[in-house]
């Protein structure tokens, strides 16, 4: 079962441009990623975009382990700012999870 | 045992905040590539360091510090560390002692600056007054510290009367192109790559080169801002021959660098998979950007000669002492 946080995606998009809507679920992000199958772009928007928060924990590591290269982005059939999604997933972790900046 | 995301994030963060840079450095670190250079102290042109140059010999330190505590029980107090590292600077005691290392990196910002001199270009430099910019916290997603500290930078380079930036490394570059402008209200900097600025220039060679160059281009330049002709006509205007290897330009395959702190196991896999590509085409190779120099140097065979392309650029084009 998964539980689900119907405001993840807005905690997500808060103070970054988080926008996984576009996203047709094609793989060519994976398929072209220089860690190859390692990371699945297309799985993490989805989870995110349910509000899937235990299943976009579960894959912390595969979201730090992202290049931000662009390789993904640079070639997405429907124009989903991949990068910048995944950015915004680690502003999301850090911020409201790991609390990093907590003084 | 992986690293702690987490608490490794938190250091730099730390670091960032309290002491103006992921790694501190020393003013001697910062600003020494500048000796003899006589550049003037601000004007309305600077030259723009980040300190890329020259964090690179103790962000290697710390590559092989987190090679050691991945997947060894020390990654557990990784923790402690930062709770430590808050009150006193550990990177004095990690990652000091690196002089020629440090020296090597010092030569390539002292040719970009030449380079610049050479072509005409009149710029000052903010000595220590240079900050990081940040990149690196704002890849990770620290936003509130990055932000904070963007505007820091940026208050240095008004309050100093800047209006145009020339910056020497694809992350900084990018940071003060497009993402300072996001978060900063009314930023109005005007930012150019050297490369860019030398490109622009109708540069004469002072001696010809002659031979192949491998150019890896950097992720960053290519993809988040459209370098990719400048570096090729600066060197084929050089005399060199440019063979293309397998993924470049818009293409380019990253050098895994970005991953270095987190997982330098997968950083160093990415880069072996890179320097091959790189090796097949050529044993002459050129890097744009310290972080990819750096990752790809420590992943290639000895066959391969790694250079940053300020080397080239500056053999080619600066008179000769």
């Amino acid at each position: 079962m998964i539980k689900t946080d119907y405001d993840l995606a807005e905690k997500i998009k808060t103070g970054t441009d988080f926008n996984a809507a576009a996203c047709i679920n094609c793989g060519s992000c994976t398929a072209l990623c220089p860690l190859g199958i390692e990371l699945h772009p297309r799985m993490l928007f989805r989870y995110a975009l349910m509000g899937a928060r235990d299943k976009v924990m579960e894959n912390t590591e595969e979201i730090f382990s992202c290049l931000l290269c662009k390789m993904c982005e640079d070639n997405c059939p429907a124009g989903v700012p991949i990068a910048g999604n995944i950015r915004a997933l680690r502003s999301y972790i850090n911020r409201d999870v790991f609390r990093v900046a907590k003084r | 045992m992986a690293l702690p995301i987490r608490d490794v994030i938190g250091i730099l963060a730390d670091n960032l905040d309290r002491r103006g840079s992921v790694i501190p450095l020393s003013m001697r670190q910062t600003t020494g590539w500048a000796d003899g250079l006589k550049i003037p102290f601000g004007g309305e042109t600077v030259i723009y360091t980040g300190l890329m140059y020259q964090l690179i010999p103790s962000i290697e330190a710390l590559a092989g510090w987190m090679e050691k505590f991945e997947g060894s029980w020390i990654s557990r107090f990784i923790g402690l560390g930062r709770a430590v590292n808050r009150v006193i600077n550990l990177s004095w005691f990690l990652l000091a002692g690196r002089p020629e290392e440090q020296k090597k990196y010092d030569g390539m910002l002292h040719d970009i600056a030449r380079l610049l001199m050479t072509a005409g270009v009149k710029f000052g430099y903010l000595y220590g007054k240079e900050l990081y910019s940040g990149a690196l916290l704002y890849d990770e997603g620290v936003d509130d510290v990055f932000v904070r500290h963007a505007r820091r930078v940026y208050r240095i380079f008004k309050d100093n009367g800047v209006k145009h930036v020339i910056t020497l490394d694809p992350h900084t570059t990018d940071m003060l192109k497009t993402v300072y402008p996001k978060f900063i209200s009314g930023y109005d900097l005007e930012v150019k790559s050297y490369l860019e600025v030398l490109a622009e220039r109708d540069l004469q060679c002072a001696s010809k080169l002659d031979g192949d160059v491998v150019i890896h281009d950097s992720c960053v330049y290519a993809r988040y801002d459209g370098i990719i002709d400048q570096p090729r006509s600066l060197l084929a205007n050089a005399g060199l021959k440019l063979p293309e290897p397998e993924l470049s330009g818009r293409l380019t395959h990253c050098c895994g660098g970005p991953l270095e702190s987190l997982f330098p196991g997968k950083a160093r896999q990415v880069a072996s998979k890179r320097a091959g590509q790189l090796a097949e085409c050529g044993q002459q190779v050129v890097a744009m950007c310290p972080i990819c120099l750096a990752n790809l140097k420590r992943a290639a065979d000895s066959s391969v000669e790694i250079s940053d392309i300020s080397r080239f650029l500056a053999r080619a084009y600066c008179p000769m002492d």
